[in-house]
This record gives structure tokens, C-alpha cells and sequence, in this order.
């Protein structure tokens, strides 16, 4: 069985729970209603030997409705094809069902979707924060944290500060100029191309 | 011996007599055995592992006893990114280590964050114990290393051990 002959099946299993599907250089992506999330991964594991899930991550279209992403990267051992699946999660109900039962290996990356995203797992056994602590106000990973941190304190177990950033972040530029205007100390990213005065005198 | 010698001492005139302060001696004795507290928390540790390696041998410096307890050491060698999670854990630590104790920030991370201009790490750990010596590079080669802990060696020369040991007795009197 083939990637596309899965996405098929799926497709015609799941009909208008499937609402969309893309192809980019070989690999399938398609996006599911978070409500048949579930269904879909459990067919998915069960009726076509997706055994292995690759990695379970999260995206953050800032502004746009809905806000969040859930992204599945799903693998068959015995055919060797990928497949990627994409529910989305609005900002009011930031909730997705977990699949945990199904694939042992999303317990830690739904833990990290959690930390980093803020998005909560229904069902999820054990969803504790797994690289920040416990008590850490902020999920660093949205668009709208700021790079440079927000103070935070939990005493005796870890404190946070905001970090010097100098005006933006570190930004480097394609250019054949010398290191100092390829590489100002500190610069928006909106910036790009360098300031002129970098330019032409470097 | 040349005239820098804390140490005045001719074995064929004087035989096993050596004149020189109490201070002098002590300082020369701790300086040329530093204990260190490897605090390896990145890349720099690998330097810093190969520093103590016969290659660059830190050992002919005095400071080839890393010892993995604080109890024991004297030197904490902090090398590499000290992340907010990590870093309360590095304070323990430090104040785990017996007096006198002194403080190596190795490479960029450990003395100012580096380039990790972020939420994540503590921009610095002076921001949380006294660092003696600062040595930059990201990371430092081995040789660097070895600068710092000659540095180090000469600041602790300079102080004043007894006076600052017996600081409450002599307050007291």
C-alpha cells in the first residue's frame, strides 16, 4: 500500500470529516475535524499498519481562526510510508483528544505540546508540563510570547527573567558583506535588508 | 627559584628551613591544588574533558582532581549554558562547596548567556554566585582553560588567606 492509497481509504472511509488534503514532494498531508481525530488514528493504526507514530507537534497560525494545530506524523513499519495528519484546535476550546492508548510514545510529545503550546489532552494520563516546572506560568512557545521571557518566580524550584535582547533578536543576513553587516549585534527581524549606513560603512 | 618565589629557599644553605608568611605559603600551597567541581551542563565540557586529558593535561597545573562531589572540591568550573531550570540546582551545589571556594564561568554561556538570548537561560551566572574568572569563547579550546586556572592561580596568590579565614577572631579582638 502506498501513502496516497492510504489517504485514499481514509478519505473514503471518513468523507466530510476529512477537509483537506495536500502533497508536497512525496509526502501527504490531510486535515481532519477534531471531532473524528480519534476515529481517524484509530482506523489508521488498526485497518492500515500505520504502527509507529513519528512525532506529535503543534502549530501556532497567530491571528487566524482557528488559532492552533495539532500535527500527527504517522508511519507504517511494514509498508515504510508516511502520512500527516493536521486537526485543528481553536483558542477557546484548546482541547484534542489524546491517543496515548493508541501509541504509547504520545504520552512525552502531547506532555510537550502541552508545556510549550498550551493545548490540553482529553483523556491524557499523566499531562504535566516536561521541560519547563511545574508552576511556570507561560507557554514559551506561542506567537505571542515574547522571545526575551517574562519574569516568573517558583520558589526554591526555579526562577525566569527577561533576557537583554538590545533592540530584536540576533539576525543574520545573506550578504557578501563583512561580519558586521552580515551580522549586526542586534537587529528586528523585520529589518531585513540591513540598515543602509551598515552598508556602506562597515 | 627566581625572585618571584613566595617561597626563599636553598636547599644547600638552608637544609629543611624555609622562611616565608604564613599567607605566602598557604596561597601557594592551595593555588597549586585546586579541587575542581566539573559543572558540565553543555558543550564546554567536552573541552573541559579534554583539558584534563593527557593531551593538554590540566594536571600539570595541580587541578587534575575533579572531584563529582562538592564536599570535595574547591573550584567549581562552570562550562556551559545554564538554563533557569538548572540553575537553582547550580546555586546547591555552590553552596555545598566548603570554604575557600572560587568560581570558573568557562565560554560565552556561563559568563553572560551567549547566544542564547532567551527565556530559557540565565543570562550569566554571576547573576547568582560570585564568579572569579571569566574565560570567552564559545567554547573556549582547552588552552583557554588553562589561562583561566593560571589566573586563577595568581588571584589566589594575592589574597590575604590568614586574615580573611580568622576574619571574626580578629574582629573579636
Amino acid at each position: 500500500m502506498t501513502a496516497a492509497e492510504a489517504a485514499g481509504q481514509i478519505t473514503a472511509t471518513f468523507g466530510t470529516s476529512i477537509t483537506g488534503q495536500k502533497e508536497f514532494r512525496g509526502e501527504i498531508s490531510l486535515s481532519v475535524l477534531k471531532s473524528s481525530l480519534r476515529d481517524v488514528c484509530v482506523f489508521a493504526k488498526d485497518s492500515l499498519g500505520f504502527d509507529y507514530l513519528i512525532d506529535v507537534s503543534s502549530v501556532d497560525h497567530f491571528g487566524d481562526e482557528p488559532r492552533f494545530e495539532v500535527v500527527y506524523e504517522l508511519y507504517s513499519m511494514k509498508d515504510g510510508i508516511h502520512l500527516r495528519v493536521k486537526t485543528p484546535v481553536s483558542e477557546d476550546d484548546c482541547e484534542a483528544p489524546t491517543v496515548s492508548d493508541l501509541w504509547a510514545t504520545a504520552d512525552w510529545h502531547e506532555r510537550e505540546v502541552f508545556d510549550m503550546m498550551g493545548i490540553r489532552f482529553a483523556n491524557h494520563p499523566d499531562l504535566r508540563r516536561i521541560l519547563m516546572w511545574d508552576g511556570y506560568p507561560y507557554h514559551p512557545l506561542r506567537k505571542d510570547f515574547p522571545l526575551e521571557g517574562k519574569a516568573s518566580e517558583v520558589p526554591e524550584v526555579a526562577f525566569t527573567g527577561v533576557a537583554p535582547l538590545a533592540g530584536g533578536p540576533f539576525v543574520t543576513v545573506p550578504t557578501d558583506g563583512t561580519t558586521q553587516v552580515r551580522e549586526p549585534r542586534a537587529r528586528h527581524a523585520g529589518d531585513l535588508p540591513p540598515p543602509v549606513k551598515f552598508l556602506e560603512e562597515p | 627559584m627566581s625572585d618571584q618565589s613566595p617561597v626563599a629557599y636553598d636547599s644547600k644553605i638552608e637544609g629543611n628551613i624555609i622562611f616565608t608568611q604564613v599567607d605566602a605559603a598557604i596561597n601557594w600551597m592551595r593555588s597549586n591544588s585546586l579541587w575542581p567541581m566539573p559543572m558540565g551542563l553543555a558543550c564546554c565540557a567536552i573541552e573541559l574533558m579534554a583539558a584534563s586529558s593527557s593531551r593538554f593535561d590540566i594536571s600539570r597545573f595541580g587541578a587534575e582532581v575533579m572531584r563529582f562531589s562538592p564536599r570535595q572540591s574547591d573550584v567549581m568550573i562552570v562550562a556551559g549554558t545554564v538554563t533557569y531550570k538548572m540553575a537553582l540546582a547550580v546555586k546547591r551545589i555552590w553552596d555545598q562547596m566548603p570554604e575557600p571556594k572560587w568560581c570558573i564561568a568557562m565560554g560565552a554561556c556561563a559568563s553572560s548567556g551567549g547566544m542564547y538570548r532567551s527565556y530559557a537561560v540565565l543570562q550569566g551566572i554571576d547573576h547568582l554566585i560570585p564568579v572569579d574568572v571569566y574565560i570567552s569563547g564559545c567554547p573556549p579550546r582547552p588552552e583557554a582553560l588553562l589561562d583561566g586556572l593560571m589566573r586563577l592561580q595568581q588571584k589566589i596568590m594575592g589574597e590575604h588567606s590568614v586574615v580573611e579565614q580568622k576574619k571574626a577572631l580578629i574582629e573579636a579582638l
